[in-house]
């Protein structure tokens, strides 16, 4: 139990594209706090130019996320005690994305790469067909409403050493995205999609470390879904000669 | 900035798949030289294969066919989750990847003492 005279020593990464240090602050210890709690503090009452970015504090937006102790999380959902290290904090931008300032991570690059893996709708209907049934029961369906819970927070893009080894690569969420596509009936560019993950940055790249599936935050299996679209890509060329 | 903890089973199962890979492409000229002198200076080859009964080039022998199952069962896992339907028992795959690694790699062994 902490009391409420205790104190963390939360080092924070202040800086921007052109470089930046860590700096430490003395943050107020209590008993039920998240990380993203601590940096509030800290803009509060200690240094209010610390930049940094969240909106939803419930694990809904996906737009806090930041590396606490090395590891990739959602702050807004990560209690202190659960990851303080012997009082200690060190809290950074987003790792595999470049800096915006301070903790804000520039998430260009990773929307960038779910449009480049075609992770846009192609709609097979217009508004005016009647509504689609979609039975809910089909194994691809379950596959789809799986990876339809991606927030986009870039936990598992941050984890992955192929994205850190490899700028190009599209990255687990990307991917994921693919996948769930793919198994959506609704979606009429099964070939547009294939074509777009299995280049040079595409799924191939994956050697199923599994960092992505280890820290995603809402439990969700990129690796599993990479997977999915490497076989797919892998029928699809098969098939495709077959035609040809 | 530090690395996330990679000490997960599935990325030591890519570390060890990748380092014997590696071990083992550093280890086919070597092997494949020795080989041809069986050809080219026979007499050398001979006392080459006397080194064998070396405990130490023995232990490295051991070594080396764990390297190769290791390498083998961990590349049938691979290919298994890449082409066939998706399995949710990786990490026990993996597992048994190096524990059949291990019971061959032994049983050279104790066959080799
Ligand atoms: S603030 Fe929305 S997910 Fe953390």
């Amino acid at each position: 139990m902490s009391k409420p005279e205790q104190t963390l020593d939360v080092t924070v990464w202040r800086g921007t594209a052109a470089g930046g240090e860590l700096e430490t602050h003395k943050v107020p210890a209590h008993d039920n706090q998240t990380v993203l709690d601590v940096v509030s503090w800290i803009q509060h009452h200690s240094d209010p130019t610390l930049t940094y970015r969240f909106a939803c504090r419930v694990g809904m937006c996906g737009s806090c996320a930041m590396m606490v102790n090395g590891i990739p999380r959602w702050t807004c959902r990560t209690h202190v005690g659960k990851v303080v290290d012997e009082g200690k904090l060190t809290i950074e931008p987003l790792r595999n994305l470049p800096v915006i300032k301070d903790l804000a991570a520039d998430m260009d690059a990773f929307f960038d790469k779910w449009v480049a893996a075609e992770g846009l709708h192609h709609p097979t209907q217009s508004r005016q067909d009647p509504i689609e049934p979609i039975d809910a029961t089909t194994p691809a369906r379950k596959q789809a409403n799986a990876g339809i819970e991606c927030i986009n927070c870039a936990v598992c893009y941050a984890a992955c050493d192929t994205v850190a080894g490899n700028p190009e690569y599209l990255g687990p969420a990307a991917l994921q995205r693919a996948w769930t596509l793919l198994n959506d009936t609704r979606d009429g560019a099964r070939a547009t999609i294939l074509d777009a993950v299995s280049g040079a940055g595409g799924c191939h790249n994956c050697h199923s470390m599994g960092s992505c599936t280890q820290y995603c935050p809402n439990e969700l299996d990129p690796m599993s879904a990479i997977a999915g679209v490497k076989r797919e890509t892998v029928r699809h060329a098969l098939l495709r000669r077959k035609d040809a | 900035m530090k690395t996330p903890p990679r000490a997960h089973p599935l990325w030591l199962a890519f570390i060890l798949h990748r380092l014997s890979g590696l071990a083992l492409a550093l280890f086919l000229p070597l092997h494949f030289w020795t080989l041809s002198r069986a050809i080219t200076a026979p007499d050398s080859l001979d006392s080459f294969f006397a080194l064998t009964e070396l405990p130490m080039v023995k232990l490295a022998e051991f070594g080396l066919v764990f390297l190769l199952a290791v390498h083998l069962f961990g590349g049938l896992r691979l290919l298994a989750l890449e082409f066939l339907p998706w399995s949710n028992s990786q990490k026990t795959l993996a597992a048994a990847a190096v524990g059949v690694a291990v019971l061959v790699s032994g049983s050279f062994f104790l066959n080799a003492i």
